[in-house]
């Protein structure tokens, strides 16, 4: 009998990996299956939008902590006209000589009147109510409670009807609801990675047991665990960078809208700074850290499931 | 050379079960040594397909202790099992062919887990398929082979990595017997180059036919030695007691 062919230098008995297409090919369900690059787009998209609300309402917060940081009301609270526009002349004669005030404008009453005029109508609202005297103070270390009570202390004899707030103050809540607002958006993407790598496990589990018998054959012909969740692994890359992809496209394409909405009432996520180059850097990241999970859910999945065969 | 280091297997008391039931193999112990041909014969059900699915490390024995090319395979790390797997060449009583792949990827497969090029394996694999008589099947997928023709794919695979170590399960089981003498033939050109041969046959006429080939028997999962093949120096057949 002819002798049997020898494979020329015989078979390598190292661990080499699976390569090309070829291994891509051994288990042809491998594939996670064909809704998983949708899954994966729609999570990318939610997490896009979610970061990008995120870092919006983050930057506006920050953005607006940071204006306000410096700057306090002074209200001069008196029935008497006459008297409202003295004490006002007197608070601003004296303010304006401290170290700690970096400059003021007194409000005019008729930009008072126009704010309130929403409210009170176009008659004048003197008429109505007693309008406060107003005072915009920039102060140079901030309105600091200690800062703010010096200069109640020097306003008192002058100025009695004269009160004093810092406008952070004001806008504690609306600021504290933003950060609880944006730090929501963060939670929201925790748990659209959870649900993600979720989907990921559960695909890669069916995928498995579809291939069983092939992976059970693999094996005892001496392919390794990580050959085998190498093939996976390819198979959720494939996947994971189309609908990472699309998922970045309609992500993007929803926040610019957003933005565009927003910028368009004048207080927008865009076009007052909402976000910045940096920001949308972050968001182009998104796809990238979806692939990564993607990959190592399906490794740890296939590698935690073969530990359990021989 | 000493005797442990001549030996490629060796099982020590080997007992099998599965789960609470009664031991389907038995104080199984019995060495292998390189380039012999063995048959491991007994009636269905006697424990033959378990006890090779101990030598192909397709499984853990309940008990006992198992050496194969030197090493304790039974407290071996399972990462380090595909090594050892590596060594030896499978022919499944199902054949367990990949249904998805031609006859060509399937003789390849094994190459392909060995991280072999493609420009290397593509030779060799056609040779092979040739050696088997299946060089004009090679693109078919085994669902379309005959019984004989799957087998003789199945043992290309098993054979194309020049295993040290062939363990064939019932390699004639579905062939008829002039295919099955070929097939012993393809087995023993394979002995020739030095590999060790497991083939385990329940059909007697099978076992004359290699004169130099050494018989164990199973017989109730209980493991017995009519030519002293299990004892060292082994006894071939026909040679004086």
């Amino acid at each position: 009998m002819k002798k049997p062919p020898v494979l020329a230098g015989a078979a390598e008995r190292g661990l080499s990996p699976f390569r090309g297409r070829r291994a891509a090919h051994l288990l042809p369900q491998a594939r996670l299956g064909g809704p998983m690059p949708w899954v994966i787009a729609i999570m990318v998209a939610l997490t896009v939008l979610a970061a990008g609300g995120g870092l919006a309402l983050a930057n506006l917060a920050d953005r607006a902590r940071g204006e306000l940081a410096g700057s306090a009301t002074v209200q001069i609270v008196d029935p008497d006209p006459q008297s409202r526009s003295q004490q006002a002349d007197a608070a601003a004669t004296l303010l304006v000589q401290d170290p700690a005030v970096a400059g003021l404008a007194i409000v005019p009453p008729e930009s008072v009147a126009d704010l309130l005029e929403p409210w009170l109508g176009t008659d004048d609202p003197e008429q109505a109510v007693p309008l406060p005297a107003l005072i915009d103070l920039r102060l140079r270390d901030g309105a600091d409670a200690a800062t703010l009570d010096r200069l109640r202390s020097l306003l008192a004899d002058a100025a009695p009807a004269a009160r004093i707030d810092a406008q952070a103050q004001w806008l504690a809540p609306v600021l504290d609801a933003l950060s609880a607002l944006g730090w929501m958006a963060f939670g929201l993407i925790g748990l659209l990675a959870f649900t993600s790598a979720a989907a990921v496990w559960l695909a890669a589990r069916n995928a498995l047991g579809g291939n069983r018998d092939t992976i059970e054959i693999v094996h005892l012909l001496g392919g390794s665990d990580a050959q085998i969740a190498r093939i996976f692994q390819r198979s959720i890359l494939a996947d994971a960078v189309i609908g990472g992809a699309l998922g970045l496209v309609i992500g993007m394409a929803a926040v610019w809208l957003m933005g565009a909405q927003f910028a368009a009432l004048d207080s927008g996520l865009v076009s007052s700074g909402g976000l910045q180059g940096s920001d949308w850097l972050v968001l182009a990241l998104v796809p990238v850290g979806a692939v990564a999970l993607a990959v190592l859910t399906a490794r740890f999945t296939v590698l935690a499931s073969l530990r359990k065969m021989l | 050379m000493s005797v442990a280091e001549q030996e490629i297997v060796s099982f020590d008391n080997v007992g099998l079960r599965y789960g609470t039931d009664r031991e389907i193999l038995s104080n199984v112990s019995f060495t292998l040594f390189p380039g012999r041909f063995y048959f491991l014969t007994g009636a269905s059900g006697a424990g033959k397909t378990s006890l090779l699915r101990l030598l192909y490390l397709a499984q853990r024995p309940s008990r006992g202790a198992i050496r194969m090319f030197g090493t304790d395979v039974i407290t071996l790390p399972r990462e380090r099992l595909p090594a050892y797997r590596r060594r030896m060449g499978v022919v499944f009583q199902d054949f367990r062919l990949v249904d998805h792949l031609s006859a060509f990827d399937n003789v390849a497969l094994p190459l392909r887990v060995s991280g072999v090029r493609e420009a290397d394996l593509q030779g060799p694999v056609a040779d092979m398929l040739e050696w088997v008589g299946l060089a004009h099947r090679a693109d078919a997928r085994p669902a379309t082979l005959s019984g004989g023709e799957q087998q003789r794919v199945a043992i290309a695979r098993a054979v194309i990595g020049r295993p040290d170590m062939l363990v064939a399960d019932e390699p004639t089981g579905n062939v008829d017997p002039e295919m099955a003498l070929k097939l012993i033939r393809l087995f023993e050109a394979l002995n020739r180059l030095g590999t060790t041969v497991v083939v385990a046959t329940h059909d007697v006429h099978l076992l004359s036919k290699v004169p130099d080939s050494l018989i164990m028997r199973l017989d109730k999962g209980v493991l017995s030695d009519p030519t002293g093949a299990l004892r060292y120096p082994p006894r071939r057949i026909g040679a004086g007691e």
